[in-house]
């Protein structure tokens, strides 16, 4: 379990929480089935789809299009939700959209409210806010009902309990639900969950969400969701608040037709999630009497004056990234310190706080490429981590500090090598000496190297390596060339 | 054919034995095989790590030995998706048009080893014998950036004598990445485990895969567990025939 | 900007944007950038109607639900058999719904502004819909006559839908087209029962929403 919110300004580095998550047998279990699982059911969906790379294509063209022309699309979104009967909101950072969130639930008159799963409101710890203000936030998602209950944090951006299974589930519902005589079938876990909630649906005034897609032509919102608690959310009280980011915009109600395509598939392996909710400011006799929409910032628009690392914003947070990562089905989510883990993680997170707090997360990766594989909207996620890696480059060798990186050094040492033949003939000779004292042999008589010193011993830690051969091929060849002529 | 071989700085240094079965079936499908020896590396150890500004120089050498080849083969899917995925960006961020127009007129003749034979000659049967039950593991690089197919596999179904076992999850990463092995050890070294374990499932005595990279990873902990099962470049199985078969390396 | 005033967040905000993109806003060109994106994904329909009508019966069975075809003249017999089926008595019915459609020996009572405790305490709800997607299985329900506010086919556990066959189309970009002249109405998508897969991705039918769903097909 986590201990506090994932957060990427205190969370140790990558590798460090990673060594102690795989230490979880039961974690990587639990992680392993889920995302096999969600993996073969998108491929069963993904597959029966002949037209899937088009989608793609149109989806990634969208979205490129949308945050080209994003002032536009949000001022229309402004003016055609307020024309609607909504209210919409602006918020810089995330201290301001939670000020203000705060500030509406209690002009709503409530000093509780009703949540659905929403990552955004997780990025900016609103339910901490909610609390220190003396409001009181039930998730309704039955993950993050979980995760609240279980005072744990979200480890995936679809299935944030996907690190926990039925029985650690039971636990915690016999624990904070007092039923001591509750099952552990899934079945039954989601009944407990059905009866918990549904007093605080029929209850509760306010409600708070986030947003899958706003959309500009409309001043609409659209969310998809499994449960019906995003529903319920969504239509029963009197007060619903909209928390979104400013890249959730979409230009049309027609671009509904590749994302409702696109984000279930790859989501949660459904050729449609059981519900999807689409509404536009007030309705007359139809759900809340107010409606709120915040639209945040929150680093998004420096993210935007990234050319090389936009396409992060192009993210339609469906977490096949995350299944599909090998580093991800190792670690789970709570590694990358952050609420958003896995591949998209690896590079949101970095560009949404300061850099200096997330620098090993772009190395979090093997750059295996199965993320930008599956990817519903085609972001180059290999190609964002390494630029994001030369930005962490960049910011360790700038000044005095700089010089004295020894990783840097290194590096820049062999890039002189291999700017020269001669100097990289030499340093293959010179490669065979220093090695020689960690060479032993084998019963083959084959020299292995068992022992590696400093950063190296990672390797070592598992490998062999075996001993450097004594002709290289340029010799070799160079050899029989002289033989030949 | 006249053929230009990069060899690539760690096949060079650490795995001569692949470049000389390279030469060995290019001269025995009759071509003819040459080394610019001004060549060292491509920069993807560099690109890939974020010291970009260090690898820059590269590209420029790579074109340098490269631009006037017919063809330029290269044992290594990963050295061929650092050219063909970054090359063009790296060459307009030198602003140097000239540059920029030989990368684009130089990586269309750039091929992986196994892609040259399947999609540039359009062979599967390259004459050679190799007695033995081999798995093949699909690296990332030659699965996702060059989509390499079955075309390693269509090479290995055509080599005489050979026991071919498919690999599970053959799409998933070994876990190597470079520096990633390194840095981030103890993740890498669970990748690995699940990849020996797929490796030993098949009761292969050879792994065999595009890129030395991969293998000398698997290699590491295939030797460090005392398996017994050995990696070869797919062109050393190639290579190997009736009347030079494969030989283990002497002491 | 003359003013030394700070700017407000919203000014704050797209002034970014705009320095990121480094143009000014041109809706003229955005228009125009967006017709030109590339859709060549399927648009239209590949199969025969009642092809589409299989499938999506196929579909709705793939989420449990359960699908009768009935001529018009037989929809009463056909409500009264559903519901009979699932031992459902006391059902709600958006205003709009033609009378002339509800079976006898059943307590319908019409949706007059109930409260959501009301809306708990039935066991059913019997409300027609706009249209129907084959490829995904889902029904499209907007607040127009017959099918009313969205509360009233979320709170009761049990949901019988009534689909015309001429609103069913194939694929989702014909039903967003469809869609397209109302879209500012309230409009839900329902596919199937409300289901969970939050623990161990096992899907469990039947969270929040409605646990049971069927469809009658009106050919």
């Amino acid at each position: 379990m986590s201990e506090g919110p994932l957060d990427p300004t205190t969370a140790p580095t990558f590798p460090i929480a990673a060594r102690a998550a795989m230490g979880d047998a039961q974690l990587r279990n639990n992680v392993r089935h889920a995302t096999n699982v969600i993996q073969a059911k998108r491929a069963r969906v993904v597959d029966e789809m002949p037209d899937w790379q088009a989608l793609r294509e149109a989806g990634k063209q969208i979205r490129q299009h949308t945050m080209r022309h994003l002032d536009i699309y949000l001022e229309q979104f402004e003016a055609n939700c307020t024309r609607a009967g909504g209210v919409v909101h602006w918020a810089r950072n995330a201290a301001e959209a939670s000020r203000i969130v705060v500030d509406l639930v209690k002009q709503s008159g409530s000093d509780e409210v009703i949540k659905i799963k929403s990552m955004t409101t997780e990025e900016i710890q609103l339910n901490h806010a909610l609390e220190a203000a003396g409001i009181h936030p039930y998730e309704t998602d039955l993950a993050e009902l979980i995760i609240q209950l279980g005072n744990d944090q979200p480890s995936h951006i679809v299935v944030p309990a996907l690190h926990k299974n039925r029985q650690q589930i039971r636990e915690i519902f016999q624990r904070t639900m007092h039923l001591p005589q509750l099952g552990d079938q899934p079945q039954d876990l989601a009944d407990a969950a059905r009866i918990f909630l549904r007093e605080k649906f029929l209850r509760v005034k306010t409600g708070v969400s986030g947003a899958n897609f706003l959309i500009a032509e409309t001043g609409g919102v659209c969310i998809v969701e499994s449960e019906g608690n995003g529903r319920m959310c969504l239509t029963l009280p009197e007060t619903l608040i909209t928390v979104a980011g400013i890249d959730k915009v979409l230009p049309r109600f027609q671009d509904l037709e590749v994302m409702l395509q696109l984000l279930p598939r790859s989501a949660t392996g459904e050729r449609m999630n059981p519900y999807n909710s689409l509404w536009t400011g007030v309705h007359a006799n139809d759900g809340p009497r107010a409606f709120h929409v915040v639209l945040m910032d929150n680093a998004r628009s420096e993210i935007l004056a990234d050319e090389e690392s936009r396409q992060t914003l192009n993210c339609i947070r469906c977490g096949a990234c995350q299944n599909a990562c090998p580093v991800y089905r190792q670690t789970g989510g709570h590694a990358y310190g952050s609420v958003y883990a896995g591949p998209i993680g690896a590079i949101l997170t970095p560009q949404l706080q300061q850099m200096q707090h997330a620098q090993s997360l772009p190395y979090a990766s093997s750059l295996c490429g199965a993320c930008y594989e599956v990817c519903p909207v085609k972001i180059n996620i290999p190609e964002v981590l390494i630029h994001l890696r030369n930005q962490v480059v960049l910011q360790n060798t700038a000044g005095i500090a700089g010089l004295f990186d020894v990783e840097a050094a290194a590096m820049k040492a062999m890039a002189a090598i291999f700017r020269s033949e001669r100097r990289f003939k030499a340093a293959q000779r010179l490669g065979r000496i220093a090695e020689t004292p960690l060479v032993r042999r084998d019963q083959q008589g084959l020299g292995w190297i068992s022992w590696l010193p400093g950063i190296l011993g990672g390797w070592s830690q598992a490998r062999d390596l075996q001993q450097m051969p004594q002709q290289t091929f340029r010799d070799w060849w160079e050899k029989r060339s002289n033989h030949d002529n | 054919m006249r053929v230009s071989l990069f060899i690539t700085c760690y096949n060079d240094t650490l795995f001569p034995q692949t470049g000389r079965a390279v030469v060995r079936v290019l001269e025995r499908l009759g071509h003819t095989v040459d080394f610019p020896p001004g060549q060292t590396c491509c920069g993807q150890m560099h690109w890939n790590t974020g010291y970009q500004a260090e690898a820059l120089p590269l590209l420029q050498r790579f074109v340098d030995q490269f631009r006037a080849s017919e063809v330029v083969v290269v044992p290594s899917s990963s050295c061929v998706a650092m050219m063909r995925e970054h090359y063009p960006k790296m060459a307009a961020t030198l602003d140097d048009p000239r540059l920029t127009a030989d990368v684009e007129a130089l990586l269309p003749k750039v091929f992986e080893f196994s892609e040259f034979l399947t999609r540039r000659l359009g062979l599967e049967d390259v004459g050679a014998f190799y007695p033995h039950r081999v798995t093949y593991h699909a690296s990332c690089h030659g699965l996702r950036s060059l989509s390499l197919g079955d075309g390693p596999l269509r090479l290995l179904r055509a080599v005489r004598g050979i026991d071919l076992v498919e690999l599970e999850r053959v799409d998933q990463c070994c876990g190597f990445g470079g520096t990633f092995a390194i840095k981030n050890a103890d993740v890498s070294t669970a990748m690995l485990e699940e990849k020996i374990s797929a490796v030993l499932d098949t009761s292969a005595d050879t792994c065999t895969a595009c890129d030395n990279s991969c293998l000398m990873h698997l290699q590491g902990a295939l030797h460090r567990q005392r398996t017994g099962v050995k990696t070869l470049h797919l062109a050393e199985i190639l290579a190997s025939d009736e009347l030079s078969p494969y030989q283990d390396a002497a002491p | 900007m003359t003013t030394s005033s700070p700017l407000s967040a919203r000014a704050e905000i797209l002034q970014k944007i705009r320095i990121a993109n480094a143009h000014a806003p041109d809706t003229a060109i955005a228009q125009s950038a967006w017709s030109d994106l590339p859709r060549d994904y399927k648009r239209t329909s590949t199969l025969a109607h009642n092809a589409v009508l299989d499938l999506l019966a196929d579909r709705l069975h793939d989420y449990d639900a359960q699908v009768l075809r009935s001529a018009l003249a037989d929809l009463p017999r056909n409500i009264a058999a559903m519901l009979s089926a699932r031992s459902i008595q006391r059902l709600v019915v958006p205003a709009g719904l033609p009378p002339e459609w509800l079976p006898p020996g059943f307590i319908f009572t019409p949706d007059d502004s109930l409260s959501s405790a009301e809306l708990d305490r039935v066991d059913g709800v019997l409300t027609a819909s706009t249209l129907a997607i084959a490829e995904t299985g889902t029904v499209v329900l907007q607040n127009v006559p017959g099918q009313g506010r969205r509360a009233l086919s979320l709170v009761p556990d049990y949901h019988l839908c009534l689909v015309q066959s001429a609103d069913v189309v194939q694929t989702v970009p014909e039903a967003m087209a469809r869609l397209q002249p109302t879209a500012t109405l309230p409009t839900t998508f329902v596919s199937g029962p409300s289901a969970t897969a939050d623990i161990e991705m096992t899907r469990i039918k039947g969270v929040h929403g409605p646990r049971f769903l069927d469809v009658i097909l009106i050919v």
